[in-house]
């Protein structure tokens, strides 16, 4: 690899071949104002806010421009100030400027820039946009008035989990961000995932905000309010309160939630050790019983979707196991309102996620009302911080039992290759009689895309794979229909990383996104929470053994079936049919 | 246009375009360039065949008919009527003429005819302001419009 | 065809003895004036009379489209009459009298500026101006017949490179001539060649660029409808010179009949083996394949270009990397323009050094112009680098109608900037024209006279700059709208203090900060007219006046009681009832209801009504 001889405002350094000016000059601890760029996803030099003198006749995009030898780039100077000044003035007048009421105020790359850019008037105002707010979805709502067409979330639809919901149309003044025929993401192949929330970095995107609808519930005496938390939150909620990326907060989060008001507090790792059995017994049966393979995880309502839309002939090999979020609803409303004396009408679930898919699962027909209300980790935030909760003073908690109690595995579920790694722990236990080698399970660990391994399991020599971001399932998918690879068993996760980088997850800016793998930052902290724990197989988790020996008779049962499993549905492509 | 064919026959012309282009690179406007020789524009079913057969999503192909001003997503009709809407046309009651218009084919700014005989747009000035009101039909001007006069035009076609 | 020895049998073959040969200028311009019912009534005319002896073709456009139809008539002595404005009926009589009679029609022959009628075209003042090497066969041959164009030296240029010549020579010998880009930027050509051939790639690309979207300029579209076979030529031989085996032309959709006459050119070309496989029986092979625009004027840039034959919308690319590294689908590419590609054969045949010799020191050879606007002769004309705007407007173009005076020129389409009288003599080249404000552009040449307003010619531009912005970055996309809002707001008569340093402000920002060529050039017909037409402006803002005459807002009419009749006609048709009067009397003209319309004016039988 070549070295390159470059100087980046008179530091002189050197960078290997194939270096950007953007990446160069933070080596040199430059930092040049971007925009539209977002690192492997979005480079495509549009916003005009990276433009540097690189000594040609026109200013450069530093975020695609590449290093040469000798090149000598100059990132501040009078002029370059003004046009940035100028192009980020004309950004703005387009631009529906009501920050204090927007949902990314204070959290908002565009405020960011403005002010440090130092623009305090507006010289070239324009007539606003006035363009229809899409908030038909049940997740995702959509504000063009606020969109800058920086393009970063056209790039993860279309890129990263090439679900190809969204795109830019018409031309010129009225380009847009929209569907195919203006129609509101609920009615095309929109999945739900999120991801484009994750990206934006304005407030033109944002979850569908159901809070109120909790603190009605919880205002309402009649109503009995069990809230459980799914692992990836106490991952990344940290962050919502300047704690370092990936910081474990699980004491605090429940802390700060009992301080809500609700009746119990919950953990949604629980119900992700019943998920283990009853997907666990349903693989077994499957490969005792040459049954649909490869089985795939059902977990991730995202994945499901996409499933639905664009693979329906995989519907089939799709687990029939409710998620844990809806599996715990479903036990909730009759093992634990029957043991516990509560009519389960007046029992009111809600799930704070990492995810903004799950509001769509909470709402699905093939679902019976297990779950109520489905909230992100930041909307969360947003209620501690509304509750006047100080989270970084508040006393650690612990959850409430007997849904308190889960397993390492069940914690695991939030990064790729966890619902993986806790399956193979249960079935390997249940066909071998003893546990399974780490080591083996290692391959299906880390934050790449495509993970496989082969487990030699009852003189079978199973082959899994660990799938994230929607993009790599389809590489996948596509390859098993090709007859390329052959698996017993495959972990979709929709989210790149898996949920801890879901679509609910604490928005991270561009700037540090760019530097820090975020999704491995956070994945430490459930493997850290897994490593700690009492119990680390799903079929040790006491509460679980319970519920089947007093209710539900065996995983796989009928009782069982008719709880936690459910069924899904063959979607149009493209369009739903009006 | 294929005027004359029904809509099995336009389906079928539309499959042969597929397959004469699976091959193509960068095929897709190929694509619906013939497409609209056969349907006169480019319905959303036509979009969503082409997205399928392509390979392409859809929104991607819609991203793609909106950019270039040839694509229609609307049909136009044998008879393209334009209706100027600039200062001086529209203060001489043009927009009673285009209200008139909307009446006698039913239809709205924008759209055609069920037969295909008339469309209906509204323009920017023709500059004829001399002659306000005044609509275009195909090539034709016609001037000092009354309401009363649209029917008897509208005949000639 | 597997040999130079086979094109020079075709050369040389006499395909018809005749005693007449006729042409019928057909290209979209004779068309459009009817040339259709002239070749119809002519081609049934010497069905019934049974003249075998003439041959009659269709051709191209000459280039005086306002004396379309034309009909050419050329006899057995080489004498050549241009007949003008002709129809079916003048048809006839030419038939008549001049091919079976032998007494040429001079009443219906071409005339020179003195209204002198002459024999032909040639004998032009405008004529002898020019020196027509793009244009070389436009008007003379008909584009229809492979034929025609070997007749005049077509496809030797391809035959001599194949035969006798490394690709690194053509290079040279482009290089040498120093053809710069014809498309507007004027690249030098041979550089742009240099760099694809050195780019290491089994496949590359040969793209012409015949999206001409300029309103105003049909340069390309003559030489496509006329000449089809020598941009073929040219992009074989590029395709040699940097190792591409396939070209693409990218041809705008508005133009069918440059479509239907390429495909026909491509489809003959390929039967004789001059296009396909094994050119000349040498291991050279090269395809072309054209691609139809779909009414985009960005997807005349480069980057844009090729994105839209990839399939996508034609939003250009950063750059680097360069297309002649990374282009279409990736591969190294080289585009070119229409008129560029027509000067490669003749540079190849003739040489560089003759081609050095016209032109000036940076700007070698010629220019084709789209001459239109206040000008007494508007059509295509074609002319050595380095004439004046003066002889340009008055030598060829016959000067401005109605004796008014000259204001300026306009270059460069949307892209470009107006030249004021101040600079009438500069010689016209690609770097005194930037020098002055404007560019070459693509070659239209629009002249303004004293009627015009430029503050509404710069938001004529603007406005179809903003139409045709294809949105990716907001410099353009927004930075132009604000730039025509502003421009609207001045015209309306709403101008305030400090609105032209906005414009200023902007126009700089823009052109520093713009993604392409589209926006980095859109703010230059308003930075040309503020430049040397600033007191239009600032007559617009500060004195809400519109020196000129034509910004509608900024008009008041009156009425001239001494013409007036009282007839009432005016306060009848206007819309807000501004006008009052009683019948017989003079009327007057309440200028705070009038809206400026101008029906009035237009309705007044007796001339009494002026603006102001």
């Amino acid at each position: 690899m070549n070295l390159l001889n470059v100087t980046i405002d008179g530091i002189k350094l050197q960078v290997p071949e194939g270096t950007t000016v953007l990446d160069a000059a933070k080596l040199a601890n430059v930092e040049i104002p971007t925009l539209c760029y977002l690192k492997d996803i979005n480079e495509i030099g549009a916003c005009r806010m990276c433009l540097v003198d690189v000594g040609a006749k026109a200013l450069q995009t530093a975020c695609v421009y590449p290093c040469s030898e000798g090149l000598n780039v100059i990132t501040n100077s009078p002029k370059i100030r003004d046009i940035r000044k100028a192009t980020l003035e004309l950004i703005l007048s387009n631009h529906d400027r009501s920050c204090l009421t927007c949902i990314r105020n204070q959290n908002c790359e565009l405020q960011a820039l403005a002010d440090k850019l130092n623009v305090r008037e507006i010289s070239f105002d324009g007539v606003p946009k006035g363009l229809p707010l899409d908030n038909i979805s049940k997740s995702i709502v959509r504000d063009n008035n606020k969109c800058i067409l920086c393009r970063r979330c056209i790039a993860a639809c279309n890129k990263i989990q090439t679900v190809g919901a969204i795109n830019v149309m018409e031309r010129g003044y009225d380009t847009i961000v929209s569907t195919a025929d203006h129609r509101s993401i609920a009615d095309v192949n929109c999945v739900n995932c999120g991801q484009c929330i994750n990206v934006c970095p304005v407030g033109a995107l944002y979850e569908k905000d159901n809070t109120q609808l909790v603190w009605d519930a919880i205002k309402d005496p009649d109503k009995y309010v069990i809230i459980q938390t799914a692992p990836s939150v106490r991952a990344g909620i940290g962050e919502e309160f300047g704690y370092p990326i990936g910081t474990p907060v699980t004491g605090k989060m429940v802390g700060a939630i009992k301080k809500l008001g609700f009746d119990k507090v919950f953990d949604t790792d629980t119900a992700a050790d019943l998920t283990i059995m009853e997907e666990g017994t349903e693989f077994i049966n499957r490969l005792n019983n040459k049954g649909k393979l490869p089985l795939i995880t059902s977990c991730s309502p995202g994945w499901i979707k996409f499933c639905e839309h664009e693979f329906p002939e995989f519907i089939d090999n799709l687990s029939s196991c409710k998620s844990p979020q809806q599996m715990f609803g479903a036990l909730i409303k009759s093992y634990y309102a029957e043991k516990n004396n509560i009519d389960p009408t007046k029992i009111f679930v809600v799930s704070v996620m990492p995810c903004t898919a799950k509001k769509f699962e909470s709402d699905r027909d093939e679902m019976e009302q297990d779950v109520d209300v489905s909230i992100t980790s930041r909307e969360l935030a947003r209620m501690i911080r509304e509750a006047g909760i100080d989270f970084r003073t508040v006393e650690d908690a612990q959850f409430d039992n007997p849904l308190g109690e889960a397993t390492g595995a069940g914690v695991i579920f939030g990064a790729t290759g966890g619902v993986m790694e806790a399956a193979l722990r249960t079935v390997y236990y249940i066909l071998e009689g003893k546990r399974i080698n780490e080591l083996d399970v290692k391959p299906i660990r880390g934050t790449q895309g495509i993970k496989e391994a082969t487990i030699k399991v009852a003189g079978i020599d199973v082959n899994v794979c660990a799938v994230s971001g929607l993009g790599n399932a389809r590489k996948v998918l596509n390859m098993i229909k090709s007859g390329e690879k052959n698996y017993h068993f495959i972990e979709i996760m929709a989210c790149p990383g898996g949920c801890v980088n879901g679509g609910g997850q604490p928005i991270v800016p561009a700037k540090i996104r760019n530097k820090i793998d975020i999704r491995a930052e956070r994945a430490k902290a459930l493997y850290s929470e897994d490593m700690r724990a009492t119990y680390r197989n799903s079929d040790e988790n006491e509460f679980v053994q319970k519920f089947y020996n007093e209710y539900a008779g065996a995983p796989g049962s009928h009782k069982a079936h008719e709880l936690l499993h459910t069924h899904y549905i063959k979607r149009e492509r493209y369009l739903s049919k009006k | 246009m294929c005027q004359n064919c029904n809509l099995d026959e336009k389906q079928k012309k539309l499959q042969e375009v597929l397959n004469k282009h699976k091959d193509t690179k960068g095929g897709l406007i190929p694509v619906l360039h013939e497409a609209q020789e056969i349907y006169g524009y480019l319905p959303l079913s036509v979009q969503e065949t082409i997205a399928n057969a392509l390979g392409i999503p859809l929104s991607e192909v819609y991203g793609v008919v909106t950019f270039y001003t040839q694509f229609s997503l609307y049909p136009k009709g044998q008879y393209k009527i334009q209706v100027c809407l600039g200062t001086a046309c529209y203060v001489k009651g043009s927009s009673n003429i285009l209200d008139e218009l909307k009446k006698q084919l039913g239809i709205e700014v924008g759209q055609c005819t069920k037969d295909g005989k008339f469309s209906l747009d509204a323009c920017r000035c023709v500059g004829a302001c001399g002659l306000a009101p005044v609509m275009m039909i195909n090539e034709d001007v016609y001037g000092t419009l009354m309401p009363g006069d649209v029917a008897n035009i509208l005949k000639k076609y | 065809m597997k040999s130079l020895t086979e094109l020079n049998e075709i050369k040389q073959k006499v395909i018809k003895t005749s005693d007449y040969k006729i042409l019928v200028g057909m290209a979209t311009c004779g068309i459009a004036a009817g040339a259709n019912p002239v070749m119809t009534e002519l081609k049934k005319i010497i069905q019934e009379r049974n003249l075998n002896n003439i041959d009659l073709q269709l051709t191209g456009c000459i280039g005086i489209c306002r004396l379309e139809p034309i009909v050419e008539v050329y006899d057995s002595r080489g004498d050549r009459y241009t007949y003008v404005k002709v129809d079916a009926k003048k048809a006839a009589d030419i038939m008549q009298k001049h091919i079976i009679e032998g007494t040429p029609c001079t009443e219906y022959l071409i005339c020179d500026d003195s209204d002198n009628c002459i024999k032909n075209i040639l004998e032009t003042k405008s004529f002898k101006k020019q020196i027509r090497i793009a244009l070389r066969n436009c008007g003379n041959i008909n584009p229809e017949h492979i034929d025609e164009y070997i007749q005049h030296d077509g496809y030797l240029a391809l035959g001599k490179v194949l035969s006798s010549m490394q690709p690194q020579e053509v290079i040279k010998l482009v290089l040498d001539s120093g053809l710069r880009g014809r498309g507007g930027a004027g690249f030098p050509t041979g550089l742009k060649w240099k760099f694809a051939a050195a780019a290491q790639n089994d496949q590359k690309y040969v793209c012409c660029n015949a999206d001409e979207g300029d309103p105003g300029a049909f340069m390309d579209r003559s030489v496509l409808e006329g000449d089809p076979h020598s941009i073929l030529e040219a992009m074989a031989i590029a395709g040699y010179a940097i190792g591409s085996n396939q070209g693409y032309i990218y041809v705008r959709a508005e133009y069918p009949i440059a479509v239907k006459r390429l495909n026909l050119a491509i489809k003959q070309a390929k039967e004789y083996g001059l296009l396909g496989n094994n050119i000349f029986g040498t291991d050279f092979s090269f395809d072309i394949e054209l691609r139809l625009g779909a009414g985009a004027f960005v997807c005349g840039e480069e980057t844009a270009l090729m994105t839209s034959i990839e399939g996508k919308r034609g939003e250009p690319r950063p750059r680097p990397p360069f297309p002649a590294n990374k282009g279409l689908f990736g591969k190294p590419t080289i585009l070119n323009n229409v008129e560029t590609l027509a000067n490669i054969p003749v540079i190849i045949n003739k040489g560089p050094e003759w081609f050095n010799k016209i032109g000036t020191e940076k700007s070698k050879g010629t220019k084709v112009f789209a001459v239109g606007g206040k000008i007494n002769n508007t059509g295509l004309i074609e002319i050595p680098m380095g004439m004046t705007l003066r002889e340009i407007i008055y030598d060829i173009g016959g000067g401005i109608p109605n004796g008014k005076a000259f204001k300026a020129a306009q270059t460069g389409g949307p892209s470009g900037g107006c030249i004021p009288a101040e600079h009438l003599d500069v010689p016209i080249d690609y770097d005194n024209l930037v020098a002055i404000g404007s560019m070459m552009g693509s070659g239209g040449l629009i002249v303004m006279d004293e009627d015009n307003c430029m503050v509404d010619i710069a938001q004529f531009f603007l406005g179809f700059t903003v139409d045709e912005s294809c949105g990716k970055c907001p410099p353009c996309r927004i930075g132009t709208r604000r730039m025509l809002e502003l421009l609207e707001k001045i015209t309306n008569g709403k101008g305030e203090d400090g609105d032209i340093e906005k414009l200023e402000r902007l126009a700089y920002s823009i052109k520093e900060a713009a993604l392409c060529g589209l926006g980095q050039t859109a703010p230059n017909p308003v930075l040309s007219t503020l430049r040397y037409f600033k007191d239009e402006y600032k007559a617009h803002i500060y004195k809400k006046s519109c020196p000129s005459g034509v910004c509608k807002h900024l008009l008041n009419y009156y009425i001239q009681p001494e013409k007036c009749v009282g007839c009432s006609i005016c306060a009848r048709n206007c819309p807000v009832s501004a006008i009052s009067g009683v019948v017989k009397s003079p009327y007057k003209i309440d200028n705070e209801a009038c809206i400026k319309c101008g029906v009035c004016y237009e309705k007044c039988k007796f001339g009494a009504i002026y603006k102001k």
